[in-house]
């Protein structure tokens, strides 16, 4: 079993080494040969360790293996050791076979592209550093994991390095998730201080052991310090500024990074230190109430967006708000299934704008799109699909997951009513924004430019296929979770009963009491309502009447300013942050220190001073060898009288 | 006996003469014959001490000046005459091409 965790995590990290090395000398099939084949032996294995681990008999709470040891200092010690239970295997499984897909997609959507070695090269260095994070045994191999995925991020948002905007893009993105860092790092610290092991094992067994309420305010500490890392890297207020510029990045990055995998890793890691959490509820509620704002937040900001992908990023940050509010309230499960759904679905929302932007020649204002489904048949019907699945339409797996995090806001240990009814009105809002998107790009007449609508096609089979593929999970995938209202039995939730049981016991303790006045299917019935009527005002706006959305800017253009300028976050940073930054820099830091003090006063100042007393002594070199004879008899009187008065 | 400081008076005025002319005078011949004066007024020193010390030291050291300053007049002279050559004056304020 170790063996095959290893050989999981290796492909992806020599397949990067080989692409980014020899990568320029060879020819896109062997780079796209290299990386998918990589990227498939990594789903190969990750599905062969799934299925050992599941016929273990008895079947273990975790698998864990230490490879060698990594720091070893005084009483701190961390090893290279990998950790496998039931969540692993969940994470590691959908991480490989998105990334296996969105591989294949984008050699398809790479094939015209330069740098096609270093993209392949670092797209599986990230696959290698996300499978590390899910699989590392301590904080601080996880967080290796945590920056690798960070740094690659930075590399292939920044890809078209050429491009002023992306290079900022990725700077921006490295540089704010650096700032939650600084939380799980000192988290992290808080941890070992306190319970002198960084181990998950170690660590959850003693915060277990723990009777309820001891050590709650460390803990407490430790959640919110985490928390802000996960803001960082997951995109929630305030740190999610820099999601909405990584749509610089390529299409394929967008899917794999951006909504699938890098994103969950701050929700993977809230459900894996759940015990932490359920020791410590006030801050479980602080990340429930963080996701439930940020869902409703950026779903707004989402309504009026006209950039396909931009949207679909405030889309992401919203569903991921969704994935906090289920870890916020107690039901870490279903958090962790609507990560699974979401990166389904998600990966083939993005995939398909890719798609429709190949089509449209680098196109993305939906302004200028329409009609698009004529000419692109299979992107838009896999692209309904996973629209469908994310507005929570019943029958496809956004229904199911996004339900079971519903229910829990309502009902779970942590449940308040107002984080249920916040997240159904997102709910409301999110099918209305995705199917605005839908009926302005696919649907109605044509507002496409008659230059670009010569070059409309659909997308050749390489990236077709994957679409497919990923529709089909999109509708599947949910299955294995039949809610209970409906009468099923929430397999996935009891499934993975071993990682988060002492969690939720523990937090049925703290758990609020609440009236239940609505039964689960009252619930469901609700946010099927609220599903419903975005989706027919979005039909209602967008098909029928199309002039009303315009009346509309018009006449609450304030809202609808505000909202388009994304409530002005991005110029209120840089008013408070960036431009004092900047000026000072230039000013005084560069203008007034280097400059002036160092440059001028330091360097040429020495140089001065040297020049002008060897300006003064030169003049003793007179080449008169008369003046010479002078001093040395000056000298040596001056001795002679020196020597006599010592007497 | 001729009191010791007798001979150190002597020594001492031919020295300052040999300083004095080898800083006041310009012809390049001459200033080589004070520096001849100041190492002789030196050997008188040496033998004076010598002689009232009954230390025959000193007169070991008188040799040894007296092979230096023979030495130095050759070199010396062999340096004026090359300089002569070139420069055809014997004045010491001429020669000052080291000038910084």
């Amino acid at each position: 079993m170790e063996l095959l965790l290893l050989l999981m995590l290796l492909p992806p990290l020599a397949g990067a080494a080989l692409n980014g090395i020899f990568g320029r000398k060879f020819p896109q099939t062997v780079v796209s040969l290299v990386a998918c084949g990589a990227s498939g032996l990594a789903m190969v294995f990750a599905l062969l360790a799934a299925w050992t681990f599941s016929h273990f008999s008895p079947e273990p709470a975790a698998f864990i293996h230490s490879y060698f040891t990594w720091i070893e200092s005084g009483s701190f010690r961390a090893d290279f050791a990998l950790y496998y239970d039931r969540l692993t295997l969940v994470m590691t499984v959908t991480v490989t076979v998105v990334a296996f897909l969105i591989h294949l997609y984008s050699r398809g959507y790479m094939e015209h592209e330069g740098g096609y070695y270093r993209f392949f090269a670092y797209l599986n260095l990230f696959l290698f550093m996300m499978l590390l994070l899910v699989t590392a045994s301590s904080y601080p191999l996880m967080f290796v994991g945590w920056e690798g995925v960070g740094l690659c991020s930075y590399l292939l948002i920044g890809f078209y390095f050429r491009k002023k905007s992306a290079a900022d893009a990725g700077k921006k993105a490295f540089v704010v998730t650096r700032i939650g860092d600084v939380g799980f790092t000192l988290g992290v610290a808080l941890l070992f201080w306190t319970f002198g092991t960084v181990d998950f094992d170690a660590v959850f067994k003693r915060v277990a052991s723990l009777p309820f309420g001891e050590a709650q305010g460390i803990l407490t500490a430790v959640g919110v310090l985490l928390f802000l890392g996960a803001c960082g890297k997951s995109a929630q207020l305030p740190l999610y500024i820099w999601l909405p510029d990584a749509m610089e990045g390529p299409t394929p990055v967008s899917a794999l990074i951006h909504a699938a995998t890098m994103v969950t890793a701050g929700v993977y890691m809230v459900a894996r230190s759940s015990i932490l959490y359920a020791h410590a509820p006030q801050a479980l509620e602080i990340v429930g109430t963080v996701g439930c704002l940020t869902a409703f937040y950026a779903a707004t900001i989402a309504l009026t967006q006209n950039d396909l992908k931009r949207m679909l990023a405030y889309s992401t940050i919203s569903q991921l708000g969704y994935m906090f509010v289920g870890c916020g309230v107690g039901v870490f499960a279903a958090g962790i299934f609507h990560l699974m759904t979401h990166a389904y679905f998600k990966s083939l929302l993005f995939l398909g704008a890719g798609s429709v932007m190949h089509a449209m020649s680098g196109e993305l204002d939906m302004r200028k799109m329409g009609g698009l489904r004529h000419k692109m048949k299979t992107t838009f019907w896999t692209f309904l699909i996973a629209t469908l699945a994310i507005s929570g339409v019943p029958m496809l797996s956004g229904f199911f997951s996004k339900d079971e995090i519903l229910a829990g806001a309502y009902e779970g240990p942590l449940g308040k009513p107002w984080l249920y009814w916040l997240a159904t009105v997102t709910a409301g809002l999110t099918a209305f924004y995705m199917f605005r998107a839908v009926f302005m790009t696919f649907c109605g007449s044509s507002r496409v430019d008659p230059e670009t609508a010569h070059h409309v096609h659909e997308s050749n089979t390489k990236m077709t296929r994957p679409l497919v593929v990923l529709a089909f999970f999109s509708v599947v995938i949910g299955y294995v979770s039949w809610p209970q209202a409906l009468g099923g039995s929430e397999a996935f939730d009891r499934y993975l009963k071993p990682v988060f049981g002492q969690a939720q016991d523990a937090l049925r303790v703290a758990a609020l009491h609440h009236a239940e006045s609505l039964s689960g299917l009252a619930l469901m019935g609700l946010s099927l309502l609220a599903a419903g009527i975005g989706i027919l005002v979005a039909a209602w706006f967008y098909l029928k009447s199309t002039e009303i959305p315009e009346r509309l800017a018009v006449r609450l253009s304030g809202i609808y300013r505000v909202l388009v300028r994304k409530y002005y976050v991005d110029e209120f940073l840089d008013w408070l942050i960036v431009n004092p930054i900047r000026s000072g820099s230039e000013k005084v830091l560069w203008k007034g220190m280097d400059a002036g003090v160092i440059d001028s006063g330091l360097v040429e100042g020495a140089a001065e001073a040297a020049s002008g007393i060897g300006g003064v002594l030169r003049r003793i070199q007179s080449g008169n060898i008369r003046s010479y004879a002078a001093w040395v008899v000056l000298g040596a009187v001056v001795w002679l009288i020196y020597a006599l008065w010592q007497r | 006996m001729i009191p010791l400081s007798h001979y150190l008076a002597l020594s001492a005025i031919l020295f300052v003469l040999g300083v004095v002319g080898f800083v006041f005078r310009r012809n390049v011949i001459t200033i080589f014959m004070c520096i001849e004066l100041m190492l002789n007024a030196v050997n008188l020193a040496f033998i004076a001490f010598s002689r009232y010390l009954g230390n025959l030291e000193g007169q070991m050291f008188v040799f040894f000046v007296i092979v230096v300053a023979a030495a130095e007049a050759a070199v010396g002279l062999a340096i004026i005459i090359a300089l002569y050559r070139t420069r055809e004056t014997l004045s010491i304020d001429e020669l000052d091409s080291m000038k910084m």
